[in-house]
């Protein structure tokens, strides 16, 4: 309460002229204001902390140095500084983007490296190869229109002209053929998935 | 149910939105340690452990 009666600029005057407690009372009179407007912009306690500290830090030099002359409007004037820093943050970070992995998003739920490593490449192969060997076993008709489909990338239009059956039955052939695969996934309760 | 897009209010920051101990500590004595020594026109900044 006995602080509450000094003005700033009387603590400012008090300090320049030597009081080091003077600064204590002004650091723990504004550091909350200050803090939280930091805080309100960079939404990161320990980016806060520095520019928090900062802000003081050339609080401090400014007026050892003498250069302070805005009597009376002590915290505007740290508020502008630490505004400023809070912009050099910015600036520096748009140069330089930081990903900090420390709160509830983490980056690396969203970036993936999509390469196979050697174990899913030889489970791709191995899947490749099953299913190869269960269109083996489709009926040729079926097993022609599924390859010139899939492997070839043939569309049914150029099926049918290849096969001399019309689109329709292609279609219906295609169709079989796939039905007839999923049965015997699910009879043989094959996995093909990686 | 409708989703809720609005961001959470971040209430765990809001009860204690003040400095660490050390860092105000830290700044005061850097405040001691600091001096400026005024030579000619001139001014030095020191820093005394």
């Amino acid at each position: 309460m006995r602080h509450e009666l000094i003005t700033d600029a009387a603590l400012v005057s008090n300090y320049l002229k030597g009081d080091e407690s003077a600064l204590s009372v002004l650091i723990h009179r504004h550091q909350q204001k200050i803090y939280s407007f930091i805080y309100s912009k960079v939404y990161d306690r320990d980016i806060t902390e520095d520019i928090f500290q900062d802000t003081f830090i050339k609080v401090i030099r400014t007026l050892k140095l003498g250069k302070y002359n805005e009597e009376g409007k002590f915290l505007p004037w740290v508020m502008r500084i630490a505004h400023n820093l809070i912009i050099d943050h910015f600036r520096k970070n748009s140069r330089m983007p930081k990903f900090d992995n420390s709160g509830e998003f983490s980056i690396f739920s969203v970036l993936s490296d999509s390469s196979l490593d050697a174990e899913k490449t030889i489970i791709k192969e191995q899947i490749e190869c099953d299913l190869r060997r269960l269109i083996d076993e489709l009926p040729d008709d079926q097993k022609d229109v599924l390859m010139m489909r899939m492997y070839q990338d043939m569309s049914f239009k150029e099926i049918s002209d290849k096969t001399g059956v019309s689109i329709n039955t292609a279609l219906g052939r295609m169709r079989y053929a796939l039905i007839n695969l999923r049965k015997v996934i699910d009879q043989k309760n094959i996995i093909l998935t990686n | 149910m409708a989703k809720l897009y609005s961001e959470k209010k971040i209430t765990e920051t809001q009860i204690n939105l003040n400095p660490k101990e050390e860092t105000v500590s830290f700044l005061l004595n850097y405040s001691k340690a600091l001096s400026v020594i005024h030579c000619n026109n001139l001014k030095f900044e020191a820093l005394q452990n």
